[in-house]
């Protein structure tokens, strides 16, 4: 007699939506975070910092070598701090940090580079901040080529390139994963939709109970599920809306490559808005104020930062670590979305971080259903 | 179970912790009356009204409302039944029609449109409309709280105080409104602190702590208490409550405006300690039907003790 009704649920949205409108607070919040967190870390991702001490050892000093040196000089990315002259002095200072390039000029570079056998040029990097060694390593092919420019004009001019006649060897020390300053986006996208969406829900369902409406409310013949469902839903467009801002924004700023396709990221974005929303409705279910919500959505929030692998490499964690990182949504949403916009991961390749979140969605909502009360014990 | 009653419980009880809340209460709404529920503070009204409608699971006890199960068939008793919450509980950050139109889509009435407006028209809310509920006087709050509860056209009405900081000119408004919707056929159940209020209701049940006390019509609430009241109105009436306070055989001593009510169990015990007084100057007498209060507070203290304490027997 008083099965699901749709036009109950359309309510309860309608409701949400209009509150939601009139909280100008919480909106802006809602358009301001991600945007902030963005333009915070997106100065990271940006901000290629210059002036990391670079040493030079020669094994074959001369014109080469000396253009070389002059070329680093000249690069705003790196300062030129001296000439070493023995790779264990070249480790000393590259673990000490004193310096963070070595540049090995090897033996008989000079000979080689004019009998054309393209000699390597080794450049070893202290890549533990690869934020920091990115722009740096990115620029040492044009630094190399700037200073030998000089060297290779008159005579030697016929030896200017299409390909270099020299080849860059970086050796990334410390941090051979290597992770890029581009998967600040996806860890952005993850821990900024874990937060908005769970606590955005959490709190909205507290907030009745703390005012009083939930009375209301409850002796009304809605339907969990329907208040569910219709509290829930702008809180999905939300997201969305947060996912687009965020992408674009990064695209326009900061020149993010997307290469992958649109159905395996959104199927992705929206399993992983519903576990986080679900999560919010358990958190709801446990808390009595909004700030009690508040707290908690920061209990789960703070894992989702740090032991997902946005901010340490999941790999480098300890194991226990790593337990409850693969619990966490953000974990599977992070690698998911790091496969398909910077790898061009097809709908197939994610599937092994989708199902983790499917079971996930499905655990928390049975638990937020079995927990809702329908009435106010 | 009575053919004519709206609501019917036995043996109501809920516990919060180690405190019961309501104990074992047993109450029969008939239909088509006003059922003034009473009590102090804390005696467990609300409590005992959010069972009623499904709000709260009981502990322990039955009963119906409407004919259906208040254990087993909130639902369809949350469809027929208005309530009238004691604390505001629309949403204040929406618009008057905004508010009532939710109420409408949650019972999903039928043309809805036509309804709410009609409501507003009838409650006086069609210039507010547009007004958000939170910026409304707390009046006001509670007259389009009452449209709400009324909206979905209820049989029955439960209202929990719903005149609490309420002018007298919009309480009697209020109740003007509640008698005509007993003439329509409405049974309706509602709390209150307010004696005027009370003296309207046809029928009392008064609860402290909560146990039902007292279970009467109206009228008959007075003659039931076993209560004697004697009127003093005139000069030095402080003087007067002074000198009588303690005395044996009196009770109560209470000030009611421009009188003193003096009130005592014992008919002739009270008229004992009165005499001294009955020939002073300027003060006269007169034998009269006890009020409300006099009984209330006589329940009260004859069951908590003068200092409103539970009685060690009590427990
Ligand atoms: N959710 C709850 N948790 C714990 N105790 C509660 C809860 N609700 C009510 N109580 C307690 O139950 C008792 C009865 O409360 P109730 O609100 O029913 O009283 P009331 O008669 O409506 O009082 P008032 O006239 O002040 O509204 C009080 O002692 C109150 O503290
Ligand atoms: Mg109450």
């Amino acid at each position: 007699m008083f099965g699901f009704s749709f036009s109950r649920t359309r309510a309860v949205f309608g409701k949400e939506f209009i509150q939601l409108r009139r909280d100008r607070l919480t909106f802006g919040m809602i358009i301001g975070i991600p945007l902030m967190q963005l333009l915070l870390f997106g100065y990271a991702i940006n901000s290629d910092p210059r002036h990391l001490p670079a040493v030079v050892q020669t094994r074959d000093p001369g014109e080469v070598s000396r253009a070389i040196t002059a070329a680093i000089e000249t690069s705003t990315f790196l300062d030129f701090i001296g000439e070493v002259q023995s790779p264990t002095e070249a480790d000393r200072l590259l673990r000490t940090g004193e310096a963070n390039f070595v540049v090995v000029v090897p033996e008989d570079f000079e000979a080689k580079l004019i009998r054309g056998e393209r000699p390597q040029i080794l450049i070893e990097a202290d890549a533990t901040d690869p934020v920091a060694s990115g722009g740096p390593i990115g620029a040492m092919p044009q630094i190399v080529e700037s200073g030998l420019a000089h060297v290779l004009k008159g005579p030697l001019s016929q030896l200017q390139p299409r390909q270099t006649p020299w080849e860059i060897v970086i050796h990334r020390r410390y941090n051979p994963a290597n992770i890029t300053a581009y998967n600040v986006v996806p860890g952005l996208l993850g821990t900024i939709l874990t937060m908005t969406m769970a606590m955005m829900t959490a709190m909205a369902i507290t907030r009745e109970v703390e005012r009083g409406t939930m009375e209301a409310l409850l002796s009304t013949p809605v339907k969990p599920i329907e208040v569910m469902i219709g509290k829930i839903l702008p809180y999905v467009g939300i997201g969305f809306l947060q996912t687009a801002m965020l992408l674009g924004a990064s695209k326009l700023l900061f020149h993010i490559p997307f290469v992958g396709s649109f159905l395996p990221l959104s199927a992705g974005v929206s399993l992983f808005i519903l576990v986080n929303l679900a999560l919010g409705f358990l958190i709801s279910t446990v808390a009595r104020t909004q700030m009690q919500a508040m707290q908690l959505a920061f209990f789960v929030f703070l894992p989702s930062i740090l032991l997902s692998g946005f901010v340490f490499p999941f790999a480098g964690m300890p194991e226990v670590a790593q337990w409850i990182g693969s619990a966490l949504p953000t974990t599977h949403f992070i690698r998911l979305v790091r496969e398909v916009i910077l790898k061009g991961g097809s709908m197939q390749e994610v599937i092994p971080n989708i199902w983790p979140m499917a079971i996930q969605l499905g655990v928390i909502t049975l638990i937020a259903m079995n927990r809702y009360r329908r009435t106010l014990d | 179970m009575t053919d004519n009653a709206a609501i019917e419980v036995r043996g109501l009880t809920k516990r919060f912790g180690d405190r019961t809340a309501v104990d074992n209460l047993s109450m029969t709404v008939p239909e088509g009356v006003i059922y003034g529920f009473l009590g102090p503070n804390g005696s467990g009204k609300t409590t005992t009204i959010r069972m009623m409608c499904g709000l709260l699971t009981a502990d322990g006890g039955d009963g119906q409302a409407l004919g259906y199960d208040i254990n087993r068939q909130a639902g369809e008793i949350k469809a027929r039944v208005g309530y009238m919450t004691q604390r505001f509980s629309l949403y204040e950050d929406l618009r008057v029609r905004e508010n009532l139109n939710f109420v409408a889509r949650m019972y999903r009435v039928r043309d809805r449109r036509r309804r709410v407006d009609e409501i507003m028209e009838e409650y006086g809310l069609a210039e507010r409309r547009n007004q958000l509920a939170g910026t409304l006087s707390g009046g006001w709050k509670q007259r389009m709280a009452l449209a709400a509860a009324m909206l979905p056209k209820p049989k029955l009405l439960l209202l929990d105080e719903p005149t609490a900081g309420v002018d007298p000119a919009a309480r009697r408004d209020f109740w003007d409104r509640i008698r005509d919707m007993t003439q329509r056929g409405i049974t309706v159940l509602v709390s209150t602190h307010y004696m005027d209020e009370a003296i309207q209701c046809d029928h009392i049940a008064f609860i402290l702590d909560g146990r039902k006390l007292l279970d009467s019509p109206a009228a008959e609430v007075a003659e039931r208490s076993g209560l004697v009241t004697w009127r003093a109105t005139g000069h030095g009436l402080s003087d007067l409550a002074h000198a009588l306070d303690g005395v044996a055989g009196i009770e109560q001593v209470a000030r009611f405006g421009d009188a003193l009510h003096v009130s005592g169990l014992d008919e002739e015990a009270l008229e004992r300690a009165i005499a001294p007084y009955r020939d002073h100057d300027g003060i006269t007498w007169e034998r009269r039907k006890p009020g409300l209060e006099e009984v209330f507070i006589h329940l009260i203290e004859k069951n908590r003790g003068r200092n409103g304490e539970a009685r060690k027997d009590q427990a």
